[in-house]
């Protein structure tokens, strides 16, 4: 589904991701930790192709293709959507009329913003005046409107209480293993996702496969999301950097 | 309208007077108006060409929903309708002066005929327009629609409309501004003066769509009694050569409230010169003025002002102005004045272009960049007009849409 090989970003003439690989497969939600500053959120803009992230080295691949120079309306016409940490207010634009603008099957989208109680939301101007809960709520309507093949998720969990965040990781998980019956199935043709995590609380709704940890603009280990957590804990990234340093 | 002796000779002394601001039209360049034009029965029977021109500016010939018509054509009255003479009174102004006498007494009261070239050419000529009267108590569920519109090449227009919304009463009045198919140059100078009275509302929509090389100059001031409401929408999207315009609003009743509401915008080659100015003479008064505008090579002044003479006035102000090509010029200009010491007067402008991260966003849900300035642009000129037509916001969003295509 995605393959970055040898990325390197700059963000205001400064070089933030340095030679970044990583990969997600059809059907697979990858996990990206990292402590701040590492360069998560600059990823994931980056993929998206949102302007200001300077692609100076490197490549992305999607479905096969070469997207690296290619426009944000295009990536997101190929299957690629995005919700961002801090999306803009954008006054005067209802968040019914952008849902019935982006929306793939309105019937869905209804009843999704039934659910998570965003109807009350709809002749709201996007973004203005909503609160950190309502952000990611309307964030994920519109998402799974626009039901792309590869979600880009920067920290789903930020910002929202305790209670919030049990149907935000549920909501996160139907919109991932829509349309598929079983884990063979969603090998073939299920939704794939990378996932910036700081506190991993969206673990525990999500069932990930395989974690990545950026420090300092590159990735400096992957493995099982679990376990890597549970180090990350006890641990902190300091060791991660460590082991990194012991490799080279 | 009788000019009196002193009042004629002031007019006359002022032909030559300069407005304040805008474009200094010589009046020596446009041929009178005329004063006689075919009366048309029945606007269905028009054709489709003139239709159309009336449908977009917000008239609709088939008169459905609406509760009277008037059509004046350069500077004569080409039809009249009432359907429902219970709730609303509607003529030319010229007919109500013989009808009532007493409406000389609201004739000239509020708009100064020495004010400048354009008002004192409108009192000398004596200049036609429609009356409007909602009588105390009725109010009329369907609006009174009018347009004004020039029907000959190189003239000047003028027009005097006198609107009374009597106590308690409510109306509401769309009138649309523009000109003939294939007339491209004209002038239209317009004297309208509003009175709403004690309770009362008037909602009142004006919408323009001009040709490229028309100067309009309305000059317009409203009268506002206790606990009155007057909720103006000005809307101007389509090329014009200038627009210079100034309504005041007069809260002189406590309790009154005004919102105006402004969207415009300048094509290259236009100057718009749009103003809004209440003063607040009453205690508890309040007002809004929004104002929301786009250059997209054309000149556009957003001028707000706000003058508070009477404690508890509160008001808001907001000018927005966005700047989508480089040739284009947003000024915005809010003046608040506070006379007394019990006033909460406020003001917001911003002017510039829309934030890349907006348009992105949008991007990122599958929008093409097009569409998603026409989105943002649709959005930010959305002040909630309510009774326009269909074909009419079939037309403002077509306007949009190649506005979000040049914009790129």
């Amino acid at each position: 589904m995605l393959e970055i090989n040898n990325l390197t970003v700059e963000v205001g003439g400064r070089r933030v991701l340095k030679g970044v690989n990583l990969g997600v497969d059809v059907g697979y939600t990858n996990v990206l930790f990292g402590p701040n500053g590492a360069g998560k959120s600059v990823l994931l803009m980056t993929l998206m192709g949102f302007s200001g992230y300077n692609v100076v080295g490197g490549e992305i691949i999607f479905k096969g293709e070469d997207i690296t120079r290619l426009s944000v309306s295009q990536r997101a016409q190929m299957g690629m959507g995005i919700m961002t940490q801090r999306p803009p207010n954008l006054s005067g634009v209802k968040l019914h009329d952008l849902l019935k603008v982006i929306a793939k099957d309105p019937k869905e989208t209804e009843e999704l913003a039934e659910s998570i109680d965003m109807v009350r939301f709809f002749d709201r101007d996007v973004n203005v005046g909503f609160s950190g809960g309502e952000i990611k709520r309307s964030e994920l309507l519109q998402l799974s409107a626009q039901n792309p093949d590869l979600l880009l998720l920067d920290e789903p969990e930020s910002g929202v209480d305790l209670a919030s965040i049990e149907l935000l990781g549920k909501t996160i998980n139907t919109l991932l293993n829509r349309d598929c019956k079983c884990p063979g199935e969603k090998c073939k043709h299920g939704k794939s996702a990378l996932v910036i995590t700081h506190t991993g609380q969206v673990l525990d709704y999500v069932e990930t496969d395989r974690a990545f940890i950026l420090c300092n603009g590159t990735v400096v280990c992957s493995g099982n999301p679990r376990e890597m957590l549970n180090e990350i804990k006890e641990q902190g990234y300091e060791e991660c950097i460590k082991c990194k340093l012991m490799e080279i | 309208m009788q000019a009196d002796g002193d009042m004629r000779k002031r007019a006359e002394d002022a032909l030559r007077k300069s407005a304040a601001y805008g474009e200094d039209f010589n009046l020596d360049e446009y041929g009178v108006g005329a004063a006689e034009v075919p009366y048309t029965e029945k606007l269905t029977e028009l054709a489709e060409e003139d239709q159309r021109t009336l449908l977009n500016v917000g008239f609709t010939p088939g008169e459905e929903n609406r509760s009277g018509s008037l059509i004046m054509i350069d500077n004569a009255i080409a039809h009249t309708s009432l359907h429902n003479s219970d709730v609303v009174e509607l003529m030319s102004l010229r007919d109500a002066m013989k009808v009532h006498g007493w409406v000389r007494d609201y004739v000239w009261k509020l708009v100064k005929p020495d004010a400048d070239k354009y008002t004192a050419m409108s009192y000398l000529q004596e200049a036609n327009g429609y009356f409007i009267r909602a009588p105390a108590g009725k109010k009329s569920k369907m609006p009174v629609q009018t347009c004004l519109l020039i029907g000959s090449k190189d003239v000047s227009q003028t027009v005097h409309n006198l609107i009374i919304v009597e106590e308690g009463a409510e109306l509401e009045v769309i009138t649309g501004c523009s000109t003939k198919h294939g007339i491209e140059k004209g002038l239209h100078l317009g004297i309208s003066e509003m009175y709403i009275k004690k309770g009362a509302t008037l909602n009142f929509t004006m919408i323009h769509n001009w040709a490229d090389q028309i100067g309009v100059r309305p000059r317009t001031v409203v009268h506002v009694e206790e606990g009155g409401k007057y909720i103006s929408n000005y809307v101007t999207l389509k090329p014009v050569r200038s627009i210079q315009s100034y309504p005041t609003v007069v809260l002189e009743g406590k309790g009154a409230f005004t919102r105006l509401n402004t969207i415009a915008v300048a094509h290259a080659g236009s100057e718009l010169d749009l103003g809004s100015r209440v003063i607040f003479n009453a205690e508890d008064t309040s007002a809004e003025l929004i104002s929301r505008t786009i250059t997209t090579g054309g000149i556009s002044i957003a001028r707000g002002e706000m003058i508070g003479n009477a404690n508890g006035a509160k008001g808001h102000l907001e000018c927005h102005g966005l700047v989508l090509s480089d040739g284009g010029t947003q000024r915005a200009i809010p003046i608040l004045e506070a006379n007394v010491e019990d006033i909460e007067l406020s003001h917001e402008a911003a002017v510039g272009r829309i934030a890349r991260e907006q348009i992105e966003y949008l991007m990122a849900r599958g929008l093409t960049e097009e569409d998603a300035v026409g989105m943002i642009v649709r959005g930010f000129l959305d002040v909630g007009i309510q009774g326009i037509p269909d074909e009419l916001k079939a037309d403002i969003d077509a306007t949009i849409a190649k506005i979000g295509e040049n914009a790129i």
